[in-house]
Formats: C-alpha cells, sequence, structure tokens
C-alpha cells in the first residue's frame, strides 16, 4: 500500500527535483533548524558528552569485533527468559520468518511499532501479499502509510509534510483504513495528535501480534530496549498476545551496564530531550504482564558485508538518532527521498551502498551525496566518521570500471549539483566582493559588544574564487 | 532450509578475522552530573518532571490519601485502577470506583477506566524520569499505560536517584520495566514537541517526603 524505493532516479535527478519543491524546502528548513538548536541545547547540558561519546564508540567497536560471541550470548539469555530466537539471512528470510509466525496465530492484522529494520526489508508490502493487514501505529509513520507516501527521515518519517498536508491526508484516508477523522479536523498539532489516538485505539485494544524492531539488545541479560515517546510503542509491546521483535544483528550490546552510555546520547542527541517520554525493556516474557510468546529475528542483509569493510564497518555503530540528517546541509535542501533508501541523509550515503551494494546507479551515486562539510560526523553520539567512509565509499564505486564508468559520471553529476545554481550563487559572491570595504569589521547590534570586541570578522576576498579561477586557469 | 544462523555467524567471524583488536572501555564519564544531596535532588526532580508536563506535588506520608483523592476528583476520574499491592491507605478517601486487576482487566475494560494509582521502582533526578518495574503497587505494564490519567507516587529519598547510571544497578533486567519522562508526547509534526498521543495524556507525580 506504502509507496516504494524501487525504481527510484540516481541521487543527482532526485535531489534537482526535491530542491525544486519549495515547500518541502521550507518544510525540511523549518524542522530540521528546530531540532538542531534544541539538540545542541541538550548536549551542552553534559558537560562530559565528549566521554560519553567515546564509551559509545568503543563499547560498538568492541562488540562488532566479537559480535559472534555476543550473539551467541544474547541467543542464550533471550531463549533461557522464554524468548524464541530466529536467525534471518536476508531480507527475504525474514519476511518468510515473520509471516509464519504471524499465520500460525491465525490473525490477518498486525500492529507495529516504528522500525527501521522492517522497513529495511520491506516488510508491510510482503505481508499485504500474504492476506496480512499490518498498521503503522507512530504518529508519522501513520501520515505516511496513509498518504501512501514514503518515509524521508529517521526518526520522523514524515518531516516532509507540514500540518496542513497531515490534515488533508488524515481527512481523505483515515476513513478507509478505520475510524475517520473527527468532523472539522483543524491543522493545530494537537487536534492532529487526538484524531491519531481515536483512529488507532480500537486497532490496539484487538490487536493480538504486534512488530516491532529494538533500539538495543543487551546480550548478558537477554533484555529488548525500545526508545519512543508517543506510547504507541508500548501498546503494541505490551497488548497483543504474540510479540516479533526484527532487529539488526549490530543492535546488541554486551552488557546492561552499557545501556548507561546510549540511553543518556540517544534521546539527547535525536530528540533533542533529556529522556525520551517512554522507554521499554523486556526480557523473554513474563507470566502475567505482556505478550505470552516473543519471537526474536536476528537480521544481517548486508550487514556482515558492511562488517567485512575495515573502513566502512564504523557505519554498523549507528544508533539511528539522526542528527547527522539534521545537520546536513545536503539533506536539508534535498529531503530524504532523494537518497532513494529508508535510510538517508550522511547516514544513509554510507549506510546504503553497504548493505546493497553499488551495482544500481542510485547505491553508486550515494557517497557522493555530500559536500563533505563534516557536520555530520561533529553531532554523531558514536563517532562514525561519515566523512572518511564517503571518501572510501567513493573509491570503491570509481574503482568499478566498465559499467562503473557510467556510474562514476553518475556519481559526479551528484557531487555537483550542490553548488549547480551559478547564476545566484556567482552573483551573490560578486556582491559581497563589490561592496567589502562597506562590510563592518565587528558584528553590529545590541548585545554582542563583549563577545564581539574580541573577535574581527572574517575579511572577503578581493574577488571571487570562480572569478579568479576564470581568469588564471581558463 | 539452510541453516542460517551457522551462515550469519560463519559471515561475521570470516568479517573480522583480521580485525584489529578493539580499544578498551573507558568509562571516565561521569556517573552523576547533580550534587549527592537529597534536597537538591529532589528540587531537581520536580524541576525536571515539570520540564516535560508531567504535573508535580510534594506531600508527607499522611497527605498522600487526601492529595490522591483531590487529584482524581479535579480530573473528573470516577474510576480508579488498583494495582495489586498498592497500598490501602493512598485511596483511603477517594470516592473513584476502585477497579481491580485481580481478575486480570481486558483491554476494553482498561480502556473504560478513567485513572491509576501507582507507585514505584526508582525515580532518576537528572532526566526527570520515573521507572516502573512490575513490582508492589506498580501492576503490569498496560495498567498505566491505557488509562488516560497515571498517579504515580516516589517516596523521597529513598527512591530517587541522580542519574541513569545510578538507576541501571538498582533496576532487574529480569522484570518488564517501563521508563516514564512525562505525558505522552509526539515530535512529529514539523518537529514540534506536542503532548498527549496514546499513553496517558495526564501524568500526576506526587513526591512524598517524610521530613
Amino acid at each position: 500500500m506504502s509507496g516504494t524505493f524501487v525504481g527510484m532516479p540516481a541521487f543527482p535527478e532526485a535531489a534537482r527535483e526535491a530542491v525544486g519543491d519549495t515547500t518541502l524546502r521550507a518544510n525540511l528548513r523549518h524542522a530540521t533548524r528546530t531540532i538542531r538548536d534544541k539538540r545542541a541545547r541538550a548536549v551542552a547540558e553534559l558537560d562530559d558528552w565528549a566521554a560519553l561519546r567515546e564509551a559509545g564508540k568503543r563499547i560498538k567497536d568492541e562488540t562488532l569485533r566479537h559480535l559472534d560471541a555476543h550473539l551467541l550470548r544474547l541467543e542464550e539469555s533471550v531463549t533461557a527468559a522464554g524468548g524464541t530466537v530466529h536467525w534471518a539471512a536476508d531480507a527475504a528470510e525474514a519476511n518468510r520468518i515473520v509471516t509464519d509466525l504471524v499465520k500460525a496465530t491465525g490473525e490477518t492484522e498486525v500492529v507495529k511499532v516504528k522500525s527501521m529494520a522492517t522497513q529495511e526489508i520491506g516488510l508491510n508490502e510482503h505481508l499485504e501479499a500474504e492476506g496480512i493487514r499490518a498498521y503503522e501505529t507512530d504518529l508519522a509513520e501513520l501520515i505516511v502509510q496513509l498518504g501512501e507516501d514514503r518515509p524521508s527521515h529517521i526518526l520522523v518519517p514524515a518531516i516532509h509534510r507540514n500540518r496542513g498536508e497531515i490534515r488533508d491526508v488524515f481527512r481523505e484516508k483515515m476513513g478507509s483504513w478505520g475510524r475517520p477523522a473527527p468532523e472539522g479536523l483543524s491543522d493545530t498539532p494537537a487536534e492532529l495528535a487526538e484524531a491519531a489516538r481515536l483512529h488507532l485505539r480500537e486497532k490496539f485494544l484487538r490487536a493480538k501480534v504486534g512488530i516491532s524492531g529494538a533500539n538495543f539488545m543487551v546480550a548478558e541479560t537477554g533484555t529488548l530496549v525500545v526508545v519512543e515517546s508517543e506510547g504507541n510503542g508500548r501498546m503494541c509491546l505490551t497488548l497483543p498476545e504474540t510479540l516479533v521483535s526484527v532487529v539488526g544483528i549490530e543492535k546488541v550490546v554486551p552488557t546492561w551496564r552499557d545501556l548507561e552510555v546510549f540511553l543518556q546520547t540517544l534521546p539527547r542527541s535525536s530528540t533533542a530531550e533529556r529522556m525520551n517520554p517512554y522507554t521499554s525493556m523486556w526480557t523473554g516474557t513474563t507470566d502475567g504482564d505482556g505478550p505470552s510468546a516473543f519471537h526474536l529475528v536476528l537480521l544481517d542483509n548486508g550487514r556482515t558485508d558492511a562488517l567485512a569493510d575495515e573502513v566502512g564497518r564504523q557505519a554498523l555503530r549507528c544508533i539511528r538518532c539522526s542528527a547527522c540528517l539534521n545537520v546536513c546541509p545536503v539533506y536539508e535542501r534535498a529531503g530524504g527521498h532523494a537518497y532513494g533508501s529508508v535510510y538517508p541523509g550522511p547516514i544513509g550515503a554510507i549506510l546504503t551502498p553497504q548493505l546493497r551494494g553499488t551495482a544500481s546507479e542510485v547505491d553508486a551515486s550515494l557517497p557522493y551525496a555530500s559536500s563533505l562539510c563534516g557536520a555530520c560526523y561533529e553531532v554523531c553520539p558514536v563517532a562514525i566518521d561519515i566523512p572518511e567512509v564517503l571518501v572510501h565509499l567513493r573509491e570503491k564505486v570509481a574503482d568499478q570500471g566498465g559499467k562503473g564508468h557510467r556510474l562514476e559520471k553518475a556519481a559526479i553529476k551528484a557531487s555537483t549539483w550542490v553548488l549547480d545554481h551559478p547564476g545566484a550563487l556567482g552573483a551573490g559572491e560578486r556582491l559581497a566582493s563589490a561592496t567589502r570595504k562597506l562590510h563592518p569589521k565587528r558584528l553590529p547590534g545590541p548585545g554582542v559588544g563583549p563577545w564581539s570586541e574580541s573577535r574581527d570578522l572574517p575579511g572577503l576576498p578581493a574577488e571571487p574564487f570562480r572569478d579568479w579561477w576564470r581568469k588564471n586557469r581558463t | 532450509m539452510t541453516d542460517s544462523r551457522a551462515r550469519v555467524l560463519a559471515r561475521i567471524r570470516t568479517a573480522v578475522a583480521d580485525a584489529p583488536g578493539a580499544v578498551p572501555v573507558a568509562r571516565d564519564y561521569r556517573t552523576a552530573h547533580a550534587p549527592d544531596d537529597p534536597a537538591r535532588l529532589l528540587d531537581l526532580l520536580h524541576e525536571n518532571l515539570a520540564d516535560y508536563r508531567a504535573h508535580v506535588h510534594r506531600t508527607t506520608p499522611d497527605g498522600v490519601a487526601g492529595l490522591v483523592a483531590r487529584l482524581l476528583a479535579e480530573r473528573g476520574a470516577r474510576s480508579v485502577v488498583v494495582p495489586p499491592g498498592l497500598p490501602e491507605e493512598w485511596l483511603a478517601t477517594a470516592e473513584a470506583v476502585r477497579r481491580s486487576d485481580e481478575p486480570r482487566l481486558t483491554p476494553y475494560e482498561l480502556d473504560g477506566a478513567d485513572a491509576v494509582v501507582t507507585g514505584c521502582a526508582v525515580a532518576i533526578a537528572e532526566t526527570g524520569t520515573i521507572v516502573l518495574d512490575g513490582g508492589a503497587g506498580q501492576g503490569r505494564r498496560a495498567l498505566t499505560l491505557v488509562p488516560d490519567l497515571h498517579l504515580c507516587v516516589v517516596r523521597a529519598p529513598e527512591q530517587v536517584v541522580a542519574s541513569v547510571p545510578l538507576a541501571l544497578p538498582r533496576l532487574d533486567p529480569g522484570r518488564p520495566l517501563t521508563w516514564i519522562s512525562g505525558p505522552s508526547a509526539t515530535s512529529d509534526i514539523e518537529l514540534d514537541r506536542v503532548e498527549g498521543v496514546h499513553g496517558p495524556r495526564t501524568l500526576e507525580v506526587l513526591l512524598v517526603t517524610s521530613g
């Protein structure tokens, strides 16, 4: 029912189209700027942020180095606590396992917690083809599902939609999925959230099967952790009789204590909160509380390929906070859809080509969807050096040869599109140069005195670099 | 069917065969950011809970029943779910109809209840978080999820810790745990935070001190 990334054009074409969409750009600019400032404040509250970041990086590296041992320990712990562990080498196998588990319950509908892993494997589409309806329950996922749209952000999949568009989707589509939107629904976020509450509650109350991912899996205890805000996650994890969690193998952490790092860095990096409203932790099954059957599907689907790449494997540290999307100048202008994957933005540009390979044009173009400004690395709570991996992947794409030549050309187009507005850019540069004698040395305005007294604004060059280049090098 | 377990494990072993050993994890971050002073921790907890739109009240053990009764009445709650093991005196003067969870209430019955009153396992001052572990007076997870109003009693200073690193050792990972920081919320519309989606839209926290 939802849109698909299959057949997507390569990044440059998709980005050009997106950049021309002024509503989309305004929505993205507003949202990413809002969250960027908030995140910076939330992070600044912790004066040991650098130490937490380094610890998170090392915990993940240690986990990946001995991933086999940690997964076996996890399997043992989950099994001892009453859960059943399944292993899926690829998307097709994971989909088959989940479908069989749902069919074994005799149910034809499931409620879902927002999960990147199940989007990655196209679970909803697979279930639909097998006659099972999957209801997304996260508000943004609901907006995407009702709108037959594609997600464009890891944390806020409907970030490309503004409140007016969301109201229109709810008015038009809720009725065909269940309880219709209330009469006279306005576009205030509170009313939209209320409409989602009413629409989904009937589904939660009757649900017999829940499907989730997980943010963390603790090997030593067998505990799974889901971090969320709305309570839809708690509904799906608690009310059904059967719970199936599909989780990438890199989501394991060795010890219970390791959570003390990530439960500090993840909320502040993603929603810029000291702590997200709800975090659920469960270990197997518990008599009289929550689902009586729990299945954990461990998903590879290309992760071991990424793990084999000595530079690229650091992408598997990712805790899916999405801070890198929110600071990325390319993401802010192009939006998430242009990346042709459920993982957009800087992290998607290094994760997708590693999970799927670089045979297709869109995947080969992704390592070039960046200006290498490094802002993503600065904000990453597990210190993934995204620019380093981008450059490494560009080399791999360029080395493909033959067909690679075409891919390389597509890729170079991607790297230039950002700067490819010569009219506006050139005019702006030249205006600045021509008037530079008039520019103040200090920041004007009230309130900046003490700060600006000791700082000069950087001087502007006598002529724009591109003019200089044209005169001296062509 | 191929044995995917063996395949995935073999792929992992091949992938990291030549990888360098990992750098040991240094835990040189802080155990807590807040001072180790019960009164200041309680103030910080109060402040952070309120910052995320929980309604916070202070009382003494003798004042719990009156405060619970008043809050339920003010919110118009006519029925209240009572988890097993909840101190009876907390509801001594409440007028709302008690709904026992023994035998277990169905999701629809829970949906028909207006409120729930619980205790908690631990509260974290720095993040404004209360953690429930299903112990006495807390009930199974659904009880604090489906009703729209949650009253949670925190005993200070014994249940209050400064930080996440100090909270985890006090929790048993074998129990189902729910960490709650304010009422349910969403940032899904234009990344603006809105309180009140699927979980209780109103969270009242009662900080009880014996001093």
